[in-house]
């Protein structure tokens, strides 16, 4: 029999302010978090904006020696994982290590260290036969992302299952699914899962310029990100983590711990269409989320918010909603639907493990975080977007879904403890 | 009860050979795959070895249009993913798309391909990147061009746990075979061959840099100094056995006959465990993995046949593996192998061969051997099948990989019952 699993700890690094309690009044406050980039200079760029996470490593207590020997994407994870053990009040000596694992995702990896060692061995781009004697110790931990699970793993003394989940832009979800059937399934009893990625480099931008997904709109990058708004023009790029610890449900309670949510239902499926490209029909993710609720138990009615992908490239905008209709009905019409990313702009991998935390506060606090820029709503977009204002809802089901470059559609079911049965 | 997983097909595209028989018998007969690196001019670099695929052309079996778009560690999961589809006499149209899944191990993505792409960013400007950057680069690209190629619906993943991959994705599409998926389309490829790929290889300072290719990689030797890498990895069809049609022709069949001989093998354990950190002072968990693996299959030390070893080729990281095993199996007490002498290390391609070459040993009752070692280490207490090939009835292979980082994983498989 499948064990309950929970949200007992969580640790942010997002756009706009680094911790949970920033994030989550960032979110509340609809405060957006994008901007032209500051990490270079992007001048010459068809699309010179992101949200850019304000972070130090020292400040966020990393030695020396991890700045120098990590990604910025790793700062991020570790980070973020520091918070979440110190939230979730387990104590170090309190789990066997072999009893826990990490399920940490990434779409991009280390590419900020990788591009900027590429950029010195080749020369700056002259040297095809890259010169090896420039190489830093490091670069072998940038070119292989599980890298990133190993900093988070030897951050929290892991040594159960640990792996990076690398499946695009569903990653942090898929992730924290996968963290949470180590748990269910009883390979572990602490799961610590997330994702992280810091895709603001040259490379990654250029390649997103390149066919035209991110908003050019330089005039106003505060306001670029408008999913489900009519005069969107492409996604916002973002970086950022998150890192949720995962326990069984009667260990949670036997410890006293704070608990979030319970992962209730978990399901992935894939398009086989496009790599980019989305049917407007929605069915692939529709089909995700009946399955996830099926698996919770929930009928479509039970369900009281969705914190949709909402990455504002109107394929998306149109595709999400059309699967929202096609797997809840009438329902969909009748609950309120939002986008973060409206906020904190995309970050790939990372942004759904940042959207389940997302979630988990949401159904805390029995507030909805709003989408922001949401002025003139796409009319093919007619669903309760929440605009502009994060908005008070009682709930005791949230949906989370996530759609990603290789097909990926995944769909997640959190539910409010009070509503657990013992 | 659980579902029992059995193999019903697998592809291979290794230095050893661009198809299964092709590698098994190049395998047998203890021709290795490794030589001089052709895809650059390796000259100026102390490594200037590996284990190419020899005479792959991704043309040759993929449309151009989609060669174009995919780096070539893509290529070659493509190719093996077919491969593995035919030899299991799947037709993927034919089954419910969502109960269909795809994983897929990386370890480093498309090197050559991202290094060719910020060449363009960095000598000429961000117009100088290609459209297909965004789809080629990324760890899921693998993944994501199976499902779409074979029409897989079902849940898709990517996982990067370095040379440990091959292995930890079979765990994953278990997860998913025991909750609705019927079949999966699961193995691992790498292709880091390019220069950046070769000199990022190069920080890690575990290759070897031995010119000559028949003694450069000797795992468990007294002259043990490191590995030579490799490109190439293999794919399985994986189904639950109560879902198999008694009509469709099943792979395992062996060269020459034509007949369905039934599944290869069945994945019966499988776990994972991640060493603590140099300094800790706690043990390293490679035992508590393979131990795992075969309580979870219900497997004795005693009833392995054979041990694919992960075989890194430094010697502290051998003396590890070879005191697990030891510890496990007693002084000399299962024969061990390490066919990767042949291919080079091929990272998340490399478990996945080893899971191919096992299931291949298992059909034909013959251990394949481990070439360059000619001297093994005493001290390590291993029976390793050297030279020539060992004939053995084998029930039970036990395959070990290491990622790294501090990754372990182990799988054990076990033939199926007449």
């Amino acid at each position: 029999m499948s064990r309950r699993v929970v949200i007992t700890g969580m640790g942010l690094v997002t756009p706009g302010g680094i911790g949970t309690k920033a994030f989550w009044e960032q979110l509340t406050a609809g405060r957006t978090a994008t901007r032209l980039i500051r990490a270079f200079d992007a001048g010459a760029f068809r699309s010179p904006i992101a949200a850019e996470a304000d972070f130090d490593p020292i400040l966020a207590g990393l030695t020396a020696q991890q700045v120098r020997r990590m990604d910025r994407a790793a700062q991020f994870a570790v980070a973020s994982a520091r918070e979440a053990l110190a939230d979730s009040g387990l104590e170090s000596d309190g789990v066997e290590p072999g009893r826990v694992g990490v399920s940490l995702g990434s779409a991009v990896g280390c590419t900020v260290g990788l591009e900027e060692e590429y950029v010195v061995l080749s020369d700056g781009g002259r040297r095809w036969l890259v010169d090896h004697e420039y190489g830093v110790p490091h670069l072998y931990g940038y070119m292989v992302p599980s890298t990133l699970a190993c900093e988070v793993a030897w951050e929290c003394g892991a040594e159960g299952p640990v792996q990076l989940v690398s499946n695009g832009c569903t990653s942090g979800l898929d992730a924290v699914g996968y963290g949470a059937q180590l748990v269910a399934e009883g390979t572990v009893d602490v799961a610590v899962a997330g994702a992280t990625d810091a895709p603001v480099s040259p490379i990654t931008v250029a390649c997103f310029d390149a066919i035209k997904a991110t908003s050019p709109n330089v005039a106003d990058p505060e306001h670029a990100s408008r999913p489900f708004d009519r005069d969107r023009d492409g996604f916002v790029l973002g970086e950022g983590a998150a890192v949720l610890v995962l326990e069984e449900l009667g260990a949670a309670r036997a410890r006293g711990a704070h608990i979030y949510a319970e992962i209730a239902g978990y399901a992935a499926r894939s398009n086989a269409y496009h790599m980019t490209g989305l049917k407007p029909d929605g069915r692939e993710m529709a089909e995700a989320i009946r399955v996830a609720l099926d698996q919770a138990r929930l009928a479509p009615a039970d369900v009281d918010y969705i914190n949709a992908h909402g990455s504002g490239t109107k394929q998306n905008d149109r595709h999400e909603t059309a699967a929202f209709k096609r797997s809840l009905g009438a329902r969909a019409y009748e609950i309120p639907v939002s986008s973060i990313k409206s906020m904190i702009g995309h970050s790939l991998g990372a942004i759904g493990a940042i959207e389940v935390a997302a979630s988990a506060l949401a159904l805390e606090h029995q507030v909805v975080p709003p989408t922001a820029n949401l002025h003139t709503p796409d009319p093919e977009c007619d669903l309760d977007y929440v605009p502009l204002t994060a908005r008070d809802h009682a709930m005791d089901a949230v949906l989370s879904v996530g759609s990603g470059f290789g097909g990926f559609q995944t769909a997640m079911v959190l539910t409010r403890p009070r509503g657990l049965a013992a | 009860m659980r579902e029992r997983l059995v193999v019903t097909g697998l592809g291979v595209v290794a230095p050893t050979g661009s198809t299964a028989e092709e590698h098994w018998a190049a395998t047998l007969a203890g021709r290795s795959g490794l030589g001089p690196i052709t895809r650059f001019d390796p000259a100026s670099y102390p490594v200037r070895i590996a284990g190419e695929v020899k005479g792959f052309v991704a043309t040759d079996h993929i449309p151009s249009r989609l060669t174009t778009q995919t780096d070539h560690w893509t290529h070659m999961g493509l190719v093996a993913a077919a491969s593995a589809l035919a030899d299991a006499g799947v037709v993927p149209a034919e089954l419910p798309e969502y109960e269909m899944a795809v994983v897929t191990a990386s370890s480093s993505g498309g090197t050559e391909f991202g290094q060719r792409e910020m060449t363009g960013l960095w000598s000429r400007g961000p117009d100088h990147v290609g459209a297909y950057q965004s789809i080629a680069w990324f760890y899921a690209a693998t993944t994501g061009q199976v499902s779409i190629r074979h029409g897989m619906r079902g849940p898709c993943a990517a996982l990067a746990t370095e040379q440990a991959g091959g292995l930890d994705a079979v765990g994953q599409a278990r997860r998913m075979l025991r909750s609705g998926t019927r079949l999966a389309l699961v193995g691992g490829t790498d292709a880091s061959l390019c220069p950046y790929g070769l000199v990022a290889q190069l920080s890690n300072r575990m290759l070897s840099t031995v010119p000559d290719p028949s003694c450069a990689y000797t795992p468990f030797d007294v002259a043990a100094c490191g590995y030579v890498p490799g490109e190439g990895g293999a794919m399985f069809v994986v189904e639950r056995a109560d879902d198999l049609p008694a009509s469709r022709g099943r792979g395992g069949a062996g060269p020459g006959d034509g007949s369905a001989a039934g599944p290869y093998g069945e994945i019966a354990g499988y776990a994972a465990t991640f060493d603590p950190p140099p300094g800790r002072g706690r043990p390293p968990t490679l035992l508590r993995a393979v131990e795992l693996a075969l309580a979870d299959a219900g497997v004795r030390p005693d009833e392995v046949d054979v041990v694919f070893a992960d075989a890194m080729g430094t010697p502290e990281a051998d003396r590890v593996e070879a005191e697990a095993l030891r510890t496990l199996f007693g002084p000399r007490g299962v024969p061990v192998t390490a066919p990767k002498t042949m291919t080079g290390r091929m990272y998340a391609g490399g478990a996945a061969l080893d899971m191919a070459t096992a299931l291949l040993c298992m059909r034909d009752g013959v251990i394949p051997p481990t070439v360059a070692v000619t001297e093994p280490d005493e001290a390590h207490g291993l029976d390793l099948v050297l030279g020539r090939p060992r004939e053995l009835p084998i029930r039970t292979a036990l395959v070990v990989a290491r990622g790294n980082g501090g990754f372990n994983a182990a799988l054990v498989l076990r033939k199926i019952d007449d």
